[in-house]
């Protein structure tokens, strides 16, 4: 397939497009498209699928389908909220860090290996042991550590702009430091950071889920896909798939996210094959 | 003092700093409760008295400076207090499942690095031919995947429909190596899917990374076979990228230990740990989350001291 | 006549852009005969490297061999399978790179890289023999310590020692051809005169037929029996060096020779006046205690220029950090028409900064490339004119003039859509932009080839007559000393080794740092080598 410009685009990253567009309208018109309300009880527990169930019903007897379907505006809202907050804070301090350099640099990335030496699962159940599991811990805590991923890699980016001879022009001239971060390296970082978004908003949406597995993160009777397949996990051992289909429903659209930025990190670094 | 030892004591010096950043910041994290431990622990109806003696019993009437050192110097001991759930000494819960927890993921190690490195390998050097698209849509599909999915996949297969496999990974204490690598071999096999899938991608852009060196172009100029720039020009300048890969995703392996162990039903401390969080048993979550931080900083601190050991421009100076 | 050693034949080679692919060299031909040095000169994306590795039957990724014949010793290099042609490199043609210090491998001694060849992949000696070998070439490439020299790792080496250390390596098998891809570039020359010697003698002594690449042609001259120009991937001409230096025939040709005809003549200091800049006993240092510049003292006058002159080391852009502010001095001070400027650049006013420019070398990164012309121009215009909209846009379209681009050709294009010369003008009028009295010129035309520099000369001599501008030229080049400066600082270790008017400092008697400097910058001339070595030998 070919884009405006002449640049070719592989068929992964042209599926992976297709699906996010896909999982998008799925999300913003939830209520339209599912046929049941999402904490409706229609029918008995773990109907086969069928009938007016198309995926048979759950362990409380809510549809399915009705819930994959509002499942994917909770799921995705969520962890498109925790990943905004994430980078938005994360971009700033690490541009900051990259900017004025010195003792603010240093204090702000200590505080950031040490929190990023513990694994961010583990350093989420005590924090969520500790404050409880709500909906808004969950993306503070989620957000804050990932955050410091965030921090790390544009305060990297920044730093390889920071050294270059038009950002020590720009210094020379007077200008200040919102001027050099909005103008002069912004600019010439955002492929990197567009990337980058793509892939905390996998590790956010993964984190989430993992979290919601273990009954630890978005709580009942929230439709959420993590939540799902721990609800209905007793069906596997019947070797049954439909408690796989939220699991399969993350896994599609991190996989075509993945795509995607793969493709813009081959393109943004000029590697062809 | 050769300056190679000077590095690597100083690398010590700052793992071990971390480690007490890290503990410092785990004790205080509930300091941050709205309240204290003992209202959040008892609930809304408990009397003024039983807070307060259970105050006392956790010695949460000291100050935070001694209750810190008191736990500091208990886990020296070995003692990390006790379980608000049952009253049992954390140290007794932690012990066994400390044991199987590593089991496993050394058994996931075993097969995934030499595997993933082995593959990252010919993945770059035939980069850009089939092998190499199939491995890279194959890696970036399995690290997109949740672990319980990939999990849950191969139980549905390789146990429920096939029977090849036991689904629940409870050992007891008697069986024997043979058992217990047959009973954990699909919560090992999970993980090996899912770090080798990372370990792989990163061995790959590390190779990648080299092989564009000026250095290797010269081999290739002086008339060396494509093995000989591999074994002998290539390797040995990629031992420290590959051994950073390497500590990176065993590290990783202990978070995903945590899920595997609760699909598999595995009695470890992953499980511990997410029990103890649902039961709000803080004092255990502090402690797993300790021990699985240390492991994860020892890690990466053996990996820096390798790197600097491998690393000619620090064993010889000018 | 005896056969070829080396015949290329209409040889087209190209490059990967993108999904396309652009003809880097465009029919090319080439003949070498055993022993026998060829030239081949050209600047920047003439192809010369391309051509070079295609002696080798070797193409870089991302480029290809789509036409053409290269006979090697009879042999159809194109038509030769990889394992032959492995064979070959190393054991009977060899290269020898740019940067020795990236192109030998950190992870094993230099004896060890040297013997891989002979013993390991070809198999022509022992390790032991090999190893003795070595012995003798360092030796004769005059590393010192040759005897021992081998068992160090690259790292431990400086550069000039590691490119001799390279040139061993590659006479390792005792190749029939070499080839030399700009050894001397990246060297100081003090360094490089050193280099120079060692490669020609054992070259000569050898036997060994080679290509010697270059955009230098001081250089070329004292190394080949013949020169080759290349321009954009075409043959110019060939002659042999002595006719080629005395009578160029094509216009290009005659061009590179008549870079250096441009000279300004010298103005005199003026004695009564302030100076537009003064560095009054300066001295700075990075870390603590270890000075860059001790004690450096100059002024700069207006309508006048000041090159400062030395090699990497000796702190002469470190002196533009501590005039421009980003590095505060640890004593003495700057002072600016008479005032003395804050040591710091967050201290000083907005008025001070404005009459301090700075023009730097490499253009490519001194622009942002995310900005337009318009931008990049207006910015200053309004930050220290407070000029907007109309009187803005006037005064962007007047700088674009005064640097000679058609305003209306560039004002809206970005950096990348420039040519090195283009994008250096436009960092030009970047500093004009601010109105100033004075511009730090950093090494402003070392990144680009002679005629464009020549013209970026004359644009700032056009300029500063007009302005009454002070420049202080960094420069590690005296031919561009000696076509702009009116006043000379050399520089050596941090500390300013001699100063003066351009005509004293470039008639005798000299320091003898000074001396060795202006003795080691190659002459247009094959003979320079031998008769300057001749002399250092007898002093």
């Amino acid at each position: 397939m070919r884009l405006y410009n002449g640049a070719s685009v592989p068929p992964t990253a042209v599926f992976g497009i297709i699906v996010i567009v896909l999982y998008a309208l799925i999300a913003i018109f939830a209520g339209q498209l599912a046929p049941f309300a999402e904490t409706e009880i229609v029918g008995m527990e773990f109907e086969p699928p069928g009938g007016a169930y198309l995926l048979g019903t759950d362990n409380l007897g809510r549809d399915m389908l009705s819930r994959l379907i509002w499942g994917a505006r909770n799921s995705i809202g969520i962890a498109l909220a925790t990943t905004g907050i994430a980078f938005f804070s994360g971009a700033l301090l690490g541009l900051f860090a990259a900017v004025v350099g010195g003792w603010a640099d240093q204090i702000l990335s200590r505080l950031v290996d040490m929190l990023i030496s513990i694994p961010s699962l583990l350093f989420a159940l005590l924090l969520l042991s500790i404050f409880g599991t709500s909906i808004l811990t969950l993306i503070l805590v989620i957000a804050t550590l990932e955050m410091t991923r965030v921090f790390r890699l544009s305060r990297a980016v920044a730093m390889d702009v920071v050294v270059m001879d038009f950002v020590e022009a720009a210094r020379l001239r007077g200008e200040g430091m919102w001027w050099l971060i909005r103008r002069e390296i912004l600019p010439n970082i955002m492929a990197p950071l567009v990337a980058e978004f793509g892939l905390r908003f996998c590790f956010v949406f993964l984190a989430i889920s993992a979290l919601s597995f273990l009954g630890l993160g978005i709580q009942p009777p929230t439709a959420d896909w993590g939540s799902m397949v721990r609800d209905n996990a007793a069906l596997i051992t019947f070797g049954d798939i439909t408690p796989l289909l939220p699991a399969a429903a993350i896994a599609l659209l991190t996989v075509a996210i993945n795509f995607v930025v793969d493709w813009m990190l081959h393109r943004t670094s000029g590697l062809k094959d | 003092m050769h300056p190679l030892a000077r590095m690597i004591l100083h690398r010590l010096a700052l793992g071990l700093l971390t480690l007490f950043a890290i503990s410092l910041f785990i004790f205080m994290a509930i300091e941050l409760l709205p309240g204290d431990l003992a209202e959040e622990v008892l609930g809304q109806s408990a009397t003024p008295e039983t807070v307060a003696a259970f105050r006392r019993d956790l010695g949460l009437d000291q100050p935070a400076y001694v209750r810190y050192l008191d736990w500091l110097g208990g886990i020296v001991r070995g003692d990390f207090g006790q379980s608000l759930a049952n009253n049992r000494p954390i140290s007794d819960l932690l012990a066994a499942r400390l044991g199987n927890t590593l089991f496993l993921a050394v058994y996931a190690a075993v097969i995934s690095v030499p595997l993933a490195v082995g593959l990252g390998l010919l993945a770059a050097l035939y980069r850009g031919s089939w092998f190499d698209r199939g491995v890279n849509i194959f890696t970036l599909s399995s690290i997109s995947f949740p672990e319980y999915f990939v999990a849950y996949i191969l139980m549905l297969f390789l146990s429920i429909r096939w029977g090849i496999f036991p689904s629940i990974s409870d050992f007891g204490s008697s069986a024997g190596l043979g058992e217990m690598l047959y009973r954990t071999f699909l919560p090992a096999l999970t993980l090996v899917l899912v770090v080798t899938a990372h370990m792989m991608r990163m061995t790959r852009a590390a190779i990648i990374n080299l092989l564009a060196q000026p250095y290797i172009e010269m081999a290739w100029l002086k008339g060396a076979s494509p093995l000989r720039v591999i074994l002998r020009h290539a390797l040995p300048n990629a031992l420290a990228p590959i051994i950073n890969v390497v500590a990176l995703n065993l590290a990783y392996l202990i978070t995903g230990v945590v899920i595997v162990e609760v699909v598999f039903v595995y009695p470890g401390l992953g499980q511990l740990m997410v029990d103890s969080v649902a039961k709000r048993d803080i004092p255990v979550v502090q402690a797993s989350c300790l021990i699985f931080a240390s492991i994860y900083i020892l890690l990466n601190l053996g990996a820096d001291v390798l790197a600097i050991a491998t690393n000619p421009r620090l064993m010889y100076r000018k | 006549m005896s056969k070829p050693l080396l015949t290329i034949r209409d040889l087209k080679i190209e490059g990967r852009k993108g999904n396309d692919w652009l003809p880097i060299i465009k029919g090319v031909d080439l003949e070498l005969r055993r022993g026998e040095v060829l030239g081949l000169i050209g600047e920047s994306g003439a192809g010369k490297s391309t051509m070079g590795l295609a002696a080798m039957g070797y193409t870089r990724d991302g480029t290809r061999i789509s036409g053409g014949e290269i006979t090697f010793d009879g042999m159809d290099l194109r038509g030769l399978s990889e394992r032959r042609k492995r064979g070959l490199r190393g054991k009977r043609i060899a290269y020898v790179a740019q940067s020795a210090a990236a192109n030998f491998n950190p992870a094993h001694r230099l004896i060890d890289q040297y013997s891989e060849g002979p013993a390991d992949i070809h198999g022509l000696t022992s390790q032991r023999d090999a190893a003795q070998d070595a012995r003798m070439l360092y030796a004769r490439l005059r590393l010192p310590n040759p005897d021992e020299i081998g068992f160090r790792y690259p790292h431990q080496l400086s550069g000039g020692q590691l490119q001799r250390a390279m040139t061993a390596m590659a006479m390792s098998c005792k190749p029939d051809l070499i080839i030399f891809d700009e050894p001397t570039t990246a060297l100081d020359v003090t360094t490089q005169i050193e280099v120079l010697r060692a490669i020609r003698d054992a070259v000569r002594e050898l036997g060994t037929a080679a290509i010697y690449i270059t955009h230098d042609l001081a250089v070329v001259a004292q190394m080949a029996d013949r020169i080759k120009i290349l321009l954009r991937g075409e043959e110019v001409e060939e002659q042999p060096t002595r006719e080629m230096l005395a009578n160029p025939k094509e216009p290009y040709s005659k061009s590179l020779w008549a870079v250096r005809s441009f000279e300004v003549e010298e103005r005199p200091v003026p004695t009564d006046e302030t100076p537009v800049l003064r560095v009054h006993d300066v001295t700075a240092e990075y870390a603590q205690g270890i000075p860059v510049l001790e004690n450096v003292s100059f002024d700069i006058h207006a309508g006048r220029t000041v090159a400062v002159v030395g090699e990497s080391g000796s702190g002469k852009s470190t002196m533009a950090r501590v005039i421009t502010g980003l590095l505060p001095p640890t004593a003495g001070q700057i002072a600016l028409e008479g005032t003395a400027l804050p040591p710091r650049l967050a201290q000083r006013r907005k008025g001070d900064l404005q009459q301090v420019q700075m023009i730097y070398q490499s253009a490519d990164t001194a622009m942002n490339p995310k900005q337009t012309i318009r931008e990049i121009l207006g910015r200053p215009i309004w930050f220290y004119l407070g000029l907007r909209g109309r009187a803005q846009e006037d005064k962007i379209r007047e700088l674009l003039t005064a640097i000679e681009l058609d305003p209306n050709e560039f004002i809206d294009r970005y950096p990348g859509s420039l040519s090195g010369g283009q994008k250096q003008r436009i960092g030009i009028a970047r500093a004009l932009a601010a109105e100033p009295k004075f511009i730090i010129c950093d090494e402003v035309t070392s990144a680009l080839d002679q005629l464009v520099a020549e013209g970026i000369l004359r644009l700032l001599k056009r300029l500063q007559d007009e302005r009454g501008l002070a420049y202080m030229f960094i420069t590690h080049d005296l031919a561009t000393v000696r076509a702009i400066a009116d006043y000379v600082v050399v520089m050596q270790n941090g500390k300013v080794v001699e100063q003066g008017p351009k005509s004293q400092m470039f008639t005798p008697p000299h320091h003898p740092y000074t001396k060795l400097l202006l003795s080691s910058v190659p002459d247009m001339d094959p003979d320079w080598l031998d008769r300057t070595i001749k002399t250092r030998e007898e002093a």
